[in-house]
């Protein structure tokens, strides 16, 4: 065990030039990264992006072709088992044993980091309790709902109070509430001053939880900065409004331009018009009011927010769907892509 | 949820690597396997009621028609077949496991832990281990009960076992290289079966190989499972170099198993630990 000072000045993870093909699949072509200690970093990408394979070259369980990569200032090939011990990694599908319980999971992974039989039970205990199991402990995790085992799973990487978190898409195949329950969980860890790489689909939850963004494609980052900086450059929420009557529309877009702005589009086959905004619910309140007084029928009034799409769209100028060459490189683990292998 | 705001745990990591560390973690991972096998209903068929099954089908299947020769019954000369069947398929559960945690994403958190990277393969096939040994116990209960009453002293008898847990641990990587080269439970179940069914039923195990026509027959006394069959038989029985014979073993069956056992062991366990590292890297 090293005399280690939890908050290191330096940042938590540096990647340079990180390269990775699987056969003729280029799963990540030169990303460079840097996440500073105590924030939380969002790898937002779709299927088949590269965020996978940028997680395992972290996480010491790749190694890349090329370029170099520390984490907690370890280099994750040449001091690989010393990282083992500092980080913790959450992936895709809760990796937990289905059949022993919930308590014996966490101390045999406890037992794993090396801690000693009693120091694993009392930590399980600890965890178990903080993750709202406790009740279900000493049930098989086999009985468990899909939110329970992703608790689980999480629990198990926190274990010893890892310096670098690593959350592979988290939320993925949890219903709304499982995903709203896990959102706080990683905020309150975040609150707490852990340092978070999490990847993403969902332009949603990275622009909830992290401090920084990259945005990854094919590879390659194409995009990186504050979410309040990509939204700025994707051009952020937009108020979309469809009118009953095509006359009216000329008078609709009056009302958009003086209460939202000047950059109104217009798409006069669809009746429709939208246009950018700051203060998203304000600006929709007073749209309503506004339309309703100026006596304009409207079919349907709405905020839409950038999603994963419109950031690729307005970066790439193409959808965010992976080719079936990038989805095999990366993306599902589902026995179905295995099979197919 | 308030998490602890110290991090207590880290002052009592301890400081360990080398064989130390691989042989704790190899027994973390043999209490896992341990405490599945009676959670899992597939492990207990493995482990109690095909045994049983296998043990009772032949008996009175074929004890009627079949005549071994040296003055032997037939359940008597069954029994090393059967143990020596029941365990060699009992690596298939080896390789199932594996491929199971390898598409739960298990192992790769095991890899992203600070592990001994041997730990998850001898953990398993420990455990394994354990099973077949009390796999054996229920299989000479069971023949006792149908009239198996074999002559072998202590000493062929303790000997025989040593027999049977080495073939089962070596089986075991077998089974593991099997697991972790198709990666996926369905595969590695075929897989995992299909090669033993030759080995098994073309060999000393069920009859003698006297009566199977001459090209078979020099497969059957020159694989290894064979010599495992005679070399358990020999030593339960207590046969004589004559009765021997009369069964088709020749002297040395014993020796002869030992160094096909250890061969493919020396083989299998840094092909398994290949495998491993490999499919645990690949992406999925």
């Amino acid at each position: 065990m090293s005399d280690h000072i939890p908050t290191s000045r330096g940042p938590a993870i540096v990647a340079h030039g990180l390269r990775k093909s699987f056969g003729d699949v280029v799963a990540l072509d030169g990303v460079d990264l840097t996440v500073k200690a105590g924030t939380v970093f969002g790898l937002l990408g779709p299927n088949g992006a590269g965020k996978t394979t940028a997680v395992k070259i972290l996480t010491t369980l790749l190694r890349a072709d090329d370029g170099t990569a520390e984490v907690a200032g370890l280099d994750v090939v040449r001091r690989a088992d010393e990282l083992r011990s500092r980080i913790g990694l959450t992936g895709q599908y809760a990796a937990v044993d289905e059949y022993l319980t919930g308590r014996e999971n966490l101390e045999m992974f406890g037992r794993l980091y090396n801690l000693p039989t009693d120091v694993a039970r009392r930590r399980a205990d600890e965890l178990l309790a903080q993750f709202d199991l406790a009740d279900d402990a000493s049930r098989v995790v086999k009985t468990y709902s899909g939110g329970m085992r992703r608790r689980l799973d999480l629990a198990a990487s926190l274990i010893i109070f890892p310096e670098v978190l690593f959350l592979d898409e988290p939320t993925t195949g949890l219903d709304p509430r499982g995903r709203l329950r896990m959102w706080d969980i990683i905020e309150e860890l975040a609150a707490g001053g852990a340092t978070i790489l999490l990847t993403t689909q969902y332009m949603e939850e990275a622009d909830r939880l992290a401090d920084r963004i990259a945005v990854l494609d094919r590879g390659r980052v194409i995009a990186e900065g504050t979410t309040d900086e990509l939204k700025a450059q994707i051009g952020g929420e937009r108020l979309e409004v469809t009118v009953s009557d095509e006359g009216d529309l000329p008078r609709a877009v009056d009302v958009l331009r003086t209460h939202c702005g000047p950059e109104v589009q217009v798409d006069a086959e669809r009746r429709h018009a939208s246009v950018p905004v700051t203060a998203g619910a304000r600006a929709l309140a007073a749209a309503v009011r506004e339309l309703d007084g100026a006596g304009i029928h409207i079919d349907d009034l709405s905020l839409h927010r950038p999603t994963l799409d419109d950031v690729f769209l307005s970066l790439t100028g193409r959808v965010a769907a992976p080719t079936e060459e990038e989805a095999a490189g990366d993306g599902g683990r589902a026995p179905a892509t295995e099979g197919a292998r | 949820m308030s998490a602890p705001a110290e991090p207590w745990v880290r002052q009592h990591i301890m400081r360990s690597s080398g064989p130390g560390r691989a042989l704790t973690h190899a027994a973390v991972m043999a209490k896992r396997h341990l405490i599945q096998i009676p959670r899992i209903p597939e492990l207990i068929v493995f482990a109690t009621i095909q045994p049983i099954m296998f043990v009772v089908l032949f008996r009175y299947v074929f004890a009627g028609s079949i005549i071994v020769g040296a003055n032997e019954s037939y359940i008597n000369f069954l029994m090393a077949g059967i143990f020596v069947q029941t365990v060699a398929f009992g690596s298939v559960a080896t390789g199932i496991g594996l491929a199971a945690d390898l598409q739960q994403g298990l192992i790769d958190r095991f890899r992203s832990l600070p592990m001994a990277p041997s730990a998850v393969l001898t953990g398993r096939t420990i455990a394994d281990l354990v099973r077949n040994m009390f796999v054996v116990g229920v299989m000479i209960a069971v023949g006792l009960l149908v009239g198996f009453r074999p002559d072998g002293s202590l000493f062929g008898w303790i000997s025989a076992i040593g027999f049977l847990l080495l073939l089962s641990f070596t089986f075991s990587w077998v089974g593991a290289s099997v697991g972790l080269a198709v990666r996926s439970v369905e595969v590695a179940q075929s897989a995992g079966f299909i090669w033993l069914f030759p080995f098994t039923f073309a060999s000393s195990a069920f009859v003698n190989p006297a009566n199977m026509p001459g090209w078979l027959r020099a497969f059957v006394e020159n694989q290894p499972m064979t010599q495992v069959v005679n070399a358990v038989r020999t030593q339960i029985l207590g046969l004589s170099p004559e009765a021997a014979r009369a069964l088709s073993i020749s002297e040395g069956a014993e020796w002869r198993a030992l160094a096909w056992l250890l061969g493919i062991l020396v083989v299998m366990v840094p092909l398994a630990v290949r495998l491993y590292r490999r499919a645990a890297a690949r992406p999925r």
